[in-house]
């Protein structure tokens, strides 16, 4: 290949790339270096990581169940209705993916002091409880699932759903017999986008439903803990599974065809 | 009986069509021609119910229908696209609309297979309309209208994506369905000859009027 113009641009661009991803790997590999078996070893005994563990499983997989239920019908209005006011709406959907994690925390820890939120909680208590890391997870992880579903309908064609609508359908119906079906890639890809989130949210979970060991502990709460008490090689081992699951999720993802 | 009344459609202050009237009678296979983009596919979209127009009415068979939805109104559509659901076998896309009415399954089967031969897809029950060809497809749509036992059917440019040998077989499929089924057409389409060969009324769209051109 001669070495032209365009061939050189082409190599600069794919050296800045190697770069980045090169900086990655060493990161990743640094701190593969640095875990031990032992330090896995005890990590899979501690009962405080393994109940972590548990939690974040059951947790997430919550979280992102409760995206996806309001992703769908959120991602199929914006996609198919124009209205007044749409972009202003879009945007505001997008508000808990710009506000700094914290804040998301501290948010849901002032409307709960409200009226409102301590009518909420006399039947749900969300404050410092399991539940209060699901709502936590949930608040930021549907924005991103929101973002997925609104792009798997905009990518559908709307003729199907309006063909379904002449053979007697009604609105919901053709959503369910005609959008659901053919969005199901999507929908698996939002559910699994919503589950990682979910599973790297520290800021709100620690604000809003604290950090107790053994209750409202998951993973990255975990990681936390062990460094604020100086076990580095626990708080490693940890994050390191953190990034399997991440991987394994991403995997999943892109085995559905859409793009993260 | 398919009337449109002064039926105006506007949009970002364009007008796309002005004082729309036409009367097309019953058992009519009237085919619609003009330029693209000259609001021919807007007007089946009134038709069906899918667009609102922003004056006038549309009455079927003597039956104001402008604010009835378009599962209210009885009309087959058969987009250009030919719109088959993804993911829907063919024997689910020709047994949707029966089986949204509650169809018994003996029935539906019936109604299904019926159509499937009459169209020549029964070999094609199984298969996902990613696995059809063009003409197969447009075979499909058909079939799926037509099972709904609409009186109205609304075809635009359904044969646009066939070759010249597959459109002639087409155009006298289509000939056939009309005057089996006593139905009532309303074809859009940009061919000269498909329009000579199918039309008994002949409509042009010019810059958002209609014009009848003849009787055949």
């Amino acid at each position: 290949m001669r070495l032209n113009r365009s061939n050189l641009c082409w190599l600069a661009l794919a050296l800045i790339t190697a770069g980045y991803l090169v900086f990655w790997a060493l990161l990743l590999g640094a701190t593969a270096a640095y875990s031990t078996v032992d330090s896995w070893l005890q990590v899979l005994q501690s009962p405080e990581i393994r109940h972590a563990t548990f939690l974040s499983l059951v947790t997430c997989t919550l979280a992102a169940g409760f995206a996806l239920l309001l992703a769908v019908p959120v991602g199929y209005l914006m996609t198919r209705l124009e209205f007044r006011g749409k972009s202003w709406l879009d945007a505001a959907l997008d508000i808990p993916i710009i506000l700094p994690p914290l804040v998301v925390g501290l948010c849901l820890l002032i409307f709960f002091q409200t009226k409102i939120g301590k009518v909420i909680e006399m039947a749900i208590p969300f404050t410092y409880q399991v539940s209060g890391v699901v709502l936590a997870q949930f608040v930021v992880a549907a924005a991103f699932a929101i973002r997925t579903m609104r792009g798997t309908f905009q990518h559908l064609s709307a003729r199907p759903e309006d063909v379904a609508l002449t053979l007697g359908c009604t609105r919901f119906q053709a959503l369910w017999h005609v959008a659901l079906p053919a969005a199901r890639r999507g929908m698996v890809a939002a559910f699994c986008i919503a589950w990682a989130r979910s599973l790297g949210e520290f800021g709100p979970i620690l604000v809003f439903a604290g950090a107790t060991r053994m209750k409202t502990e998951v993973l990255p709460t975990t990681v936390w803990l062990e460094l604020s008490v100086g076990n580095l090689e626990a708080a490693v081992a940890v994050s390191l599974f953190m990034v399997l699951l991440a991987v394994l999720v991403l995997v999943a993802v892109r085995a559905t065809g859409e793009k993260v | 009986m398919i009337q449109l009344e002064q039926l105006t459609w506007k949009v970002s202050g364009r007008t796309i069509l002005e004082n729309v009237t036409v009367a097309i009678p019953a058992n009519t296979y009237a085919v619609l021609m003009g330029s693209t983009g000259c609001g021919k596919t807007t007007l089946l979209e009134i038709l069906c119910g899918l667009r609102q127009p922003t004056s006038g009415r549309v009455l079927l068979d003597g039956v104001d229908v402008t604010d009835l939805e378009p599962r209210e109104r009885g009309i087959g559509y058969v987009p250009q696209d030919l719109a088959l659901f993804p993911g829907l076998r063919v024997r689910e896309q020709i047994g949707f609309a029966p089986k949204l009415r509650g169809m018994a399954p003996d029935e539906l089967n019936q109604r299904v297979n019926r159509l499937a031969e009459q169209f020549g897809i029964a070999p094609l029950l199984d298969r996902l309309p990613d696995m059809l060809s063009g003409g197969e497809k447009q075979r499909v749509a058909l079939a799926r209208a037509l099972a709904a036992q609409p009186k109205l059917l609304l075809l635009d440019e359904p044969l646009s994506a066939l070759d010249e040998s597959m459109r002639a077989e087409a155009v006298s499929l289509l000939q056939r369905v009309q005057s089996e089924h006593a139905l009532t057409v309303l074809h859009v389409t940009h061919s000269s000859s498909e329009a000579a060969a199918l039309g008994t009324l002949h409509l042009r769209m010019v810059a958002g009027r209609l014009e009848q051109e003849s009787k055949g």
